[in-house]
């Protein structure tokens, strides 16, 4: 399944994708902000399945998970950047965001059709018939992506130590 | 092979002889710091969900610092469920309202050299000045490590930068900082440690070895750290706290750095990081005469007892130039005492200073002092991307404590140098 590419430059902050000024309120709303200082035309125009592809250091910045999550929410299914910023990366595989570091990001054009295989370590560009290199993920962070993220993945592991528990 | 100070600590957090870079272990937690931001009222739902409590209400410190003071109805409900959640979980470490996480974490006597502790906001690289493998993760990380007790990482590589010599009078740890920004560029350590050593670190006190490795997090470096030494230890042990082991922290002499910056600290100058990155950073020269409608201290990178002393140092007998504001909000109340006791407050509010609540405030465009489409500010905090502070049109500088008063005194960005020379004492 491929999704459009939007892309941006180096250092894609989260000051940019969830602002201090509308960190209190609801996350719908939030997101109606997301990156507006950057791209006032994206949180209207982003569609469900889409990726956003960036340079060096996408999100840069605040722990804030509300980044995450307002892509998320405007429906970015996929994050492919030249590097991600640490605390962002695992926020993005928290949430079950395939979130690659692809060297060759910056040969992506706006509006390319874009698959990642995170597994096999692999970015397809269908618009170009390209494929490029990425980050494979180690197993237990797919599994935990294929969960639905880290909050599914320990309700799963929980009560499965609880059986554990409760059948000795 | 030897093994670095991050992985000595991550070794034994994970429960190994030692971790080789690029490594996934698991690792217990020695210690989990929140704050009213991405705490409580983010981990409280998942922990909900997961039927499940606090793993050790002993090992989390929650600190409230983000929407502090309450300004409207949704700040106030945030404090309050704050409060409500530390008292269900029986948090003894509840410091509310007493001043930013990063400052507050350590005063209290909560960190030990050696500690893998994790801290849910990004400059939580602060603990590793008290020699701490300490980092920054999300809400939903948080939780997984207040119900289990522990987190994976990926063994990074460490960078060390090594700094000799004594820094020129005017010059800062912030100034080394912003230096670094410029020289490795924003994100530029890649989520690497960062270890500082060298003479100039030695020399530094504990105030200023935070502010070094605060900035470790707009390095993009997974965690900066300073060896302990007797200051760190002497510190610890004056917070009420208990320094430990602390000679057994430290790098082999024969670690293995992925590289190594040398920094020759009498060569440094007074910087500035210009609109919109702190990694727009060059001498204040190439920035003095810009006009300043708002100078800030504030923050937990610029506004330690520190970093007042050095305002105060340039601000005393002067005033705060027509047309300029300059705002002061001192990193936690113990710090907003000891600046009263010793004549440093005084020194301020007499040059024309107004004196905020000690808390994250305007450097994250949460609290007071926010600024408006096309306002200019120099600040002596970590961050000036766009947006930040306020208006998306409005202009943050980056400096130095030292830097940003002086500028206030002038009303356009200047060189505290020369208010040094014009002998202020």
């Amino acid at each position: 399944m491929s999704g459009k590419a939007w892309v941006f430059g180096d250092d894609l902050n989260t000051d940019a994708m969830a602002p201090g000024l509308y960190m209190k309120a609801p996350l719908e709303e939030l997101a109606r902000h997301c990156l507006e200082s950057v791209d006032p035309d994206f949180a209207a125009n982003v569609r469900e399945g889409d990726v956003l592809v960036a340079g060096d250091n996408l999100g840069v910045g605040s722990s804030r998970e509300q980044a995450v999550q307002a892509l998320k929410a405007l429906g970015i299914r996929a994050l492919v950047a030249r590097s991600l910023a640490g605390i962002f990366h695992r926020n993005a595989l928290n949430f079950g965001l395939v979130a690659v570091a692809c060297p060759q990001a910056g040969r992506i054009r706006p509006g390319d059709r874009i698959e990642v295989d995170a597994r096999a370590g692999r970015v397809v560009n269908r618009t170009r018939g390209e494929e490029y290199a990425c980050d494979a993920l180690p197993p237990f962070l797919l599994e935990m992506i294929e969960d639905g993220g880290l909050v599914a993945h320990l309700e799963k592991t929980l009560r499965r130590g609880a059986k554990r528990e409760s059948s000795t | 092979m030897g093994v670095t100070l991050a992985e000595r600590i991550i070794a034994r957090a994970a429960g190994r002889d030692r971790v080789r870079p690029g490594e996934f272990v698991t690792c217990a937690v020695d210690l989990a710091m929140i704050h009213d931001s991405g705490g409580p009222r983010r981990v409280a739902p998942i922990l909900d969900r997961l039927e499940a409590g606090v793993w050790d209400s002993d090992r989390v410190v929650l600190i409230s610092d983000h929407f502090v003071p309450a300004v409207d109805a949704q700040s106030a409900e945030i404090l309050a469920l704050t409060r409500r959640w530390a008292a269900d979980n029986r948090i003894g470490h509840f410091h509310d309202m007493q001043g930013i996480c990063h400052v507050v974490l350590p005063e209290r006597g909560h960190l030990r050299p050696g500690m893998f502790a994790v801290g849910g906001d990004s400059h939580s690289p602060t603990g590793g000045a008290f020699g701490c493998f300490m980092f920054g993760v999300g809400a939903t990380d948080m939780a997984a490590v207040l119900v289990t007790g522990k987190t994976w990482v990926r063994v990074p590589e460490t960078i060390r930068i090594h700094i000799e010599g004594a820094l020129p009078d005017g010059v800062s740890a912030k100034d080394v900082n912003l230096h670094l920004c410029a020289r490795l560029g924003l994100g530029g350590a890649g989520y690497r440690a960062v270890e500082y050593t060298g003479s100039t670190v030695r020399a530094l006190d504990m105030d200023e070895r935070m502010t070094l490795a605060n900035m470790s997090a707009e390095l993009g470096a997974m965690a900066g750290l300073v060896e302990a030494d007797e200051t760190t230890a002497a510190w610890i042990e004056a917070a009420g706290g208990d320094p430990g082991d602390w000679r057994r922290w430290r790098s082999d002499p024969d670690a293995q750095f992925a590289r190594t910056h040398a920094i020759d600290a009498a060569g440094l100058t007074p910087q500035v990081a210009a609109p919109h990155s702190p990694a727009n950073a060059g001498p204040v020269a190439d920035a003095a005469g810009e006009a300043v409608d708002q100078a800030y201290i504030g923050a937990c990178t610029g506004a330690k007892l520190a970093d007042l002393h050095m305002a105060a140092r340039i601000l005393r007998r002067r005033r705060v130039a027509p047309g300029t504001r300059l705002l002061v909000a001192p990193a936690s109340t113990r710090i907003t005492a000891a600046a009263a006791a010793d004549g440093t407050l005084a020194a301020l509010t007499a040059a024309g200073a107004i004196l905020l609540p000690s808390g994250c405030g305007a450097c994250a465009g949460y609290g007071a002092g926010i600024l408006a489409e096309g306002e200019t500010c120099i600040a002596s905090t970590s961050r000036n991307f766009q947006g930040r502070m306020g208006a998306a049109a409005s202009r943050v500088w980056l400096a130095s404590p030292l830097t940003v008063a002086a500028s206030a005194v002038a009303g356009r960005i200047a060189d505290p140098r020369d208010f040094l020379a014009e002998g202020g004492t």
